[in-house]
């Protein structure tokens, strides 16, 4: 069975895995938006230094975090690319149309380490929260939207059956693949649009599966008495533990440094 | 425990402007009555209505005609709706499609958390059922990585943790290997005989409904048969009539018996028909 795993969670017992997931939510997000508006190096050696020791507390290998950049690392190299040519500044040295500028090579540096943090901060975060933890997470952390007519326990409920069935789906598609190859189907011949073509003879058998598993899904949970939200309980439900208020302190004074940095950093000549 | 009263449901197929145009009576003027601890199995080729019947008592169908109550309850009534689905859980057929956590022990608890319960006792009540269909083993498990027959014994933990007085369950071994067929069986009897839990099962093995207190048979949307199993086998050419097989034992005795060898007419098990046997000469 191919097993595909959203996030890629990584099981140890960490402080870092203990804590509440609103609080992972939490720090990443801040992490990832005070890095947004920094452009000055010494607030990135802090991140730098702040990721680092947050991995290494969750004791997840460090090969494991640097493979969630391996996806955009085009996208990283493009945008090195663009801003070292198209940055206007000091000419390093010419040739051709293009010339490369000590801004644009600033430039580019800057952006490539503040991409490389934002992915690695969230891949942190799903490295260290199960899914379920997360869909719970999301679920109690803007639960208040509810009053404003957000429908958010059916959403988390929602991700959550999702992440149930993407196994069960895979499996299927694979099932419906070999059973049309077995009549016959050719799937990997031809150009874009005769594959795109042959993808119909399978895309069709598993949207109607889905949509029946759907159905038969929606009465098994109303056969268990399931009403949304109103009157249930929870058999783990989130409550808030010491750590997780000290974690909460740490991550308010590392959004003081931060914007501390980015108001202080350019007047003292740190910036670019 | 469930009382069902001429009941009648009809299926429908609309054409684009809401008109009737084709009518199936999938249950046609059943009436039974089920008493607490029963075990009792409901037997009928595809399409006889047997699934129709048992998604009534749960409250996920309303009768077209007739009443069904449970614990006194009518489904038909709005405010019923609740205490009836606690108190006469459902299994279904698929395993895969009635699983909803993607943890062992949260996917059992769900029923729990929809009632209601507090934590501490849903963490209670997680344990015994787990433990009733022994599959405590698994309860940090990923339900994907369960054979057909564990997710089905799951689906029952699910069902049990509700304290339902009745279990309804619609072909739950119809998609599983031998092995698997016997743990979820054996997991029904046992809550039947341990914890009087009053079981419905629907079911094509004949060799599961030996046991059973009572068998309703159901052809057409009716009943045809009701009885002791030792009475309804006996009836062997009838059930064959209605596309039904009958345990592999009373086949054997009745192709016997038809070749002229003096056996009973109530042989259901293999350890009945070989002391038949010796007690020939």
């Amino acid at each position: 069975m191919r097993e595909i795993t959203i996030g890629q969670y990584y099981m140890a017992d960490s402080p870092i895995h203990r804590l509440d997931p609103r609080v992972k939510l939490a720090g990443t997000f801040a992490f990832m938006l005070t890095l947004l508006f920094q452009k000055n190096f010494p607030a990135y050696v802090i991140a730098v230094l702040v990721l680092f020791i947050v991995v290494k507390m969750s004791t997840v290998p460090f090969k494991f975090i640097v493979r969630g950049l391996k996806p955009i690392a085009v996208i990283i190299l493009f945008s090195i690319i663009v801003n070292m040519l198209f940055v206007p500044g000091e000419p390093l040295f010419k040739f051709w149309l293009f010339q490369i500028t000590r801004e644009g090579i600033v430039m580019a540096i800057g952006l490539s380490i503040r991409l490389s943090l934002l992915i690695l901060g969230a891949s942190v975060m799903t490295l260290t929260t199960t899914p379920n933890e997360l869909t719970d997470g999301i679920e109690k952390a803007f639960g208040g939207l509810k009053r404003l007519g957000v429908p958010i326990h059916e959403i988390a409920m929602m991700m959550s059956i999702a992440l149930r069935f993407i196994p069960i789906l895979t499996e299927e598609t694979d099932r419906i693949m070999k059973a049309q190859m077995a009549r016959g189907a050719d799937l990997d011949s031809g150009n874009l649009i005769q594959k795109i073509k042959s993808l119909i003879p399978i895309l069709v058998p598993l949207f109607v599966a889905a949509i029946r598993r759907a159905g038969d899904l929606a009465m098994a949970m109303e056969a268990k008495c399931y009403n949304g939200s109103v009157g249930r309980t929870k058999m783990k439900p989130l409550v808030y533990q010491k750590r997780d208020r000290f974690a909460y302190a740490i991550i308010l004074v590392y959004i003081a440094v931060m914007i501390g940095l980015a108001v202080l950093a350019p007047r003292l000549g740190f910036g670019f | 425990m469930i009382k069902i009263k001429d009941l009648i449901f009809l299926y429908q197929k609309k054409n684009d402007e809401g008109q009737v145009v084709h009518e199936t009576k999938a249950v046609d003027g059943v009436s039974m009555e089920v008493h607490q601890g029963e075990f009792i199995a409901i037997l009928g080729h595809n399409g006889s209505g047997k699934s129709t019947l048992a998604k009534h008592i749960n409250g996920i169908l309303y009768p077209s005609d007739g009443d069904v109550f449970v614990k006194n309850m009518n489904t038909k009534e709005e405010a019923n709706i609740w205490s009836i689905r606690q108190s006469a859980g459902m299994v279904f057929q698929n395993p895969d499609n009635q699983i909803i956590g993607t943890i062992v022990e949260e996917d059992v608890a769900f029923g729990p958390e929809n009632l209601g319960i507090p934590t501490e006792e849903i963490w209670k009540r997680v344990d015994a059922a787990l433990k009733a269909v022994r599959m405590e083993a698994f309860r940090e498990k990923s339900p994907n990585r369960l054979s057909g027959g564990q997710k089905q014994r799951v689906a029952i933990a699910g069902v049990l943790a509700m304290e339902p007085d009745c279990i309804i369950l619609d072909e739950p071994t119809a998609m599983l290997d031998p092995k698997g067929r016997r743990g979820v069986i054996e997991a029904v009897k046992s809550l039947n005989k341990e914890k009087g839990i009053t079981i419905l099962l629907i079911t094509h093995y004949m060799d599961e409904v030996i046991d059973a207190d009572r068998i309703f048979v159901m052809d057409k949307g009716k009943v045809a048969m009701n009885d002791k199993p030792e009475e309804i086998f006996k009836r062997v050419d009838e059930l064959k009539a209605l596309g039904l097989e009958v345990p592999f034992a009373t086949e054997l005795a009745w192709q016997l018996r038809k070749e002229g060898v003096d056996l009973p007419d109530t042989i259901l098990r293999r350890e009945e028909l070989v002391k038949a046997l010796c007690q020939l000469n």
